[in-house]
């Protein structure tokens, strides 16, 4: 059950369950799809930004519990935060779930984050973990519609 | 509730005792994962493999391994001798009229494209109609697409309802003289609905049109008869019936394996070239281009020795059992849904549960030592039919006993512990 505590860890079930800033958001900036062709997750993150800064942040669609846990977590963590804070939170995440951050002490200053450590033992979840991020990312940074993680 | 489709034949006592001692014959079942003995309930996405299998591969590949055909050293006489007895086994197998009939594949997908290249180029053209059915893997839906854009055919699709079972009535209105072939699974992978071949043949044949079966998930549960569903072509994988990946047969009726043009060029598929005229070389060769498969389909071969060792009778059987106690079993889960009713079912359970994304009753089984598939299984018309996105699938082989069963089961009271 180790393995399995790891991964479904408190912080991701409670996010799966009573997911934050999960409706949609008639004045965002820019909104933008992630789809899981494989898995049929979708969600769509909206976006307010206000210069540089990402002043408010919402997502809304239908997925594992992993990927809507993750797209609550990363809504609570970059809302009121700048683009490059953002793009920063979500190179670590991505180093996370890869298995590329060992030490403990590293893991552990990531916060909510770090919930989604166990993810990097089951390689064919982290796109799931992933989705909301690249999502974002796509939000922030270009100027597409959708985005697949295939 | 669903009732499984009954076996067409009685089989005895004997056999059924015979098919429990069938799991010691697989190596691979004899491993813990994730700490727990495994239950392998994926066999709709490929079987294991018996020993005698793997031990007939290695065989060839130690003491025969050479090139087919033009050899005339020992060696290359002798794997020519074994991989044409396959051929043999295989007539046999699906009880083809002549060996010519049987041309070797990478499996069904190239079995298909096979057909909806050549065949296609041949017989259709603008305007015409290509008929599939709503439960189609996408194997048997691409090929035919993708032969529709480049000649402006139209691909048009059979129905099912609810349980997964396709619309007969429906099927008849929609064949017509601009129908050029008709391309239909003999058992879903998705649903585990096992269609009435015979009778959809029969009734595109009364039109003049030829039939394509899907038997990529029938042929390890199903005793196939080609002669007596008179289908025009039937393809199907080894892998899925406890044969090697990478190997596969298609069945055509002689009269359009002699019409149809090659699908590849190269070695072995021609008599003679010059650099004005290539001359093609005789059936089943013209569309065997290339150094085929040889270990693999030498696996085939043993895939179907073992098969005959144990009456298929009695494998419909025990899968029948099991599908009909799992499916009581996952019944008493609350939020369950079963995808796929249908009246004559192979051993395929594909549900939902309530509010539990499919990925994530995946992995919990997966951490109890429980393999099953999630996803669309290729098949996402059937997902769209149903209004999911994905299902969980737990599909059974002769080898899975009811104590899996309850494993899976408490497995799946452990999603509800954790995600419910």
């Amino acid at each position: 059950m180790s393995e399995l505590r790891e991964l479904y860890q408190q912080v991701i079930l409670d996010h799966n369950k009573s997911p934050r800033n999960y409706h949609k958001m008639d004045d965002a900036t820019r909104h933008v799809e992630g789809f899981n062709p494989l898995c049929g997750d979708h969600y769509t993150v909206y976006v307010k930004l206000e210069g540089d800064r990402i002043s408010d942040v919402s997502f809304e669609g239908a997925g594992c519990a992993i990927s809507k846990a993750s797209a609550s977590v990363m809504s609570s963590l970059v809302k009121g935060h700048t683009i490059a804070e953002a793009e920063e939170l979500f190179e670590d995440f991505h180093r996370l779930v890869k298995g590329e951050i060992e030490d403990e002490e590293e893991i552990e200053r990531l916060g909510k984050l770090a919930a989604f450590a166990g993810v990097s033992e089951f390689p064919a979840r982290v796109k799931c973990a992933s989705l909301a991020w690249h999502t974002l990312h796509a939000a922030v940074k270009s100027d597409t519609k959708a985005i697949s993680t295939e | 509730m669903t009732t499984a489709s009954a076996p067409t034949g009685v089989a005895s006592f004997h056999d059924i005792l015979r098919i429990a001692g069938c799991r010691h014959h697989f190596p691979l079942l004899r491993q813990l994962v994730n700490g727990k003995p495994l239950v392998y309930f994926d066999n709709a996405a490929t079987s294991q493999k018996p020993q005698v299998v793997i031990d007939a591969m290695v065989r060839y590949y130690e003491t025969e391994n050479s090139n087919i055909h033009r050899g005339v050293h020992y060696l290359s006489e002798r794997a020519t001798q074994a991989y044409e007895g396959v051929r043999t086994k295989v007539r046999d197998f699906m009880h083809a009229e002549d060996q010519r009939e049987i041309v070797f594949v990478r499996g069904a997908t190239e079995a298909i494209n096979l057909v909806a290249h050549s065949f296609g180029r041949r017989y259709v053209h603008a305007g015409d109609e290509i008929l599939v059915s709503e439960m189609e893997h996408h194997s048997n839906i691409v090929p035919w697409q993708i032969l529709c854009e480049e000649l402006g055919a139209t691909l048009k699709v059979i129905p099912m309802n609810d349980r997964g079972e396709l619309l007969v009535e429906e099927y008849e209105r929609l064949l017509s003289e601009k129908t050029k072939i008709v391309a239909v699974t003999h058992v879903s992978n998705a649903l585990g609905t096992v269609n009435p071949i015979k009778e959809l043949v029969a009734r595109a044949h009364a039109r003049g049109i030829p039939f394509l079966v899907d038997g990529a998930q029938a042929v390890p549960h199903i005793r196939v008869d080609v002669q007596d569903l008179d289908c025009d072509f039937y393809a199907f994988s080894a892998h899925k019936m406890f044969g090697p990946t990478g190997v596969g047969v298609l069945y055509g009726k002689r009269k359009w394996l002699e019409e149809m043009p090659p699908y590849q060029g190269g070695g072995d598929m021609i008599k003679s070239v010059t650099f004005e005229k290539t001359t093609y070389n005789d059936l089943p060769y013209k569309f065997e281009a290339g150094t085929p498969n040889i270990g693999g389909g030498i696996g085939l071969g043993a895939a179907i020795d073992y098969l005959h060792e144990i009456d298929l009778n009695a494998i419909q059987q025990l899968e029948h059992d099991l599908l009909f106690y799992a499916t009581e079993k996952i019944l008493t889960i609350p939020g369950v849904r079963i995808i796929g009713t249908a009246q004559q079912k192979a051993g395929v359970l594909s549900f939902t549960m309530q509010g539990i994304h499919p990925h994530d009753i995946g992995t919990i089984l997966d951490l109890e030592g429980v393999a099953i598939r999630t996803g669309h299984h290729c098949a996402q018309p059937v997902m769209k039919h149903f209004g999911v996105p994905a299902t969980a699938r737990a599909s059974f082989a002769l080898y899975n006993t009811k104590e899996e069963v309850d494993a899976f089961i408490k497995a799946l009271h452990k999603v509800i512990e954790v995600l419910g």
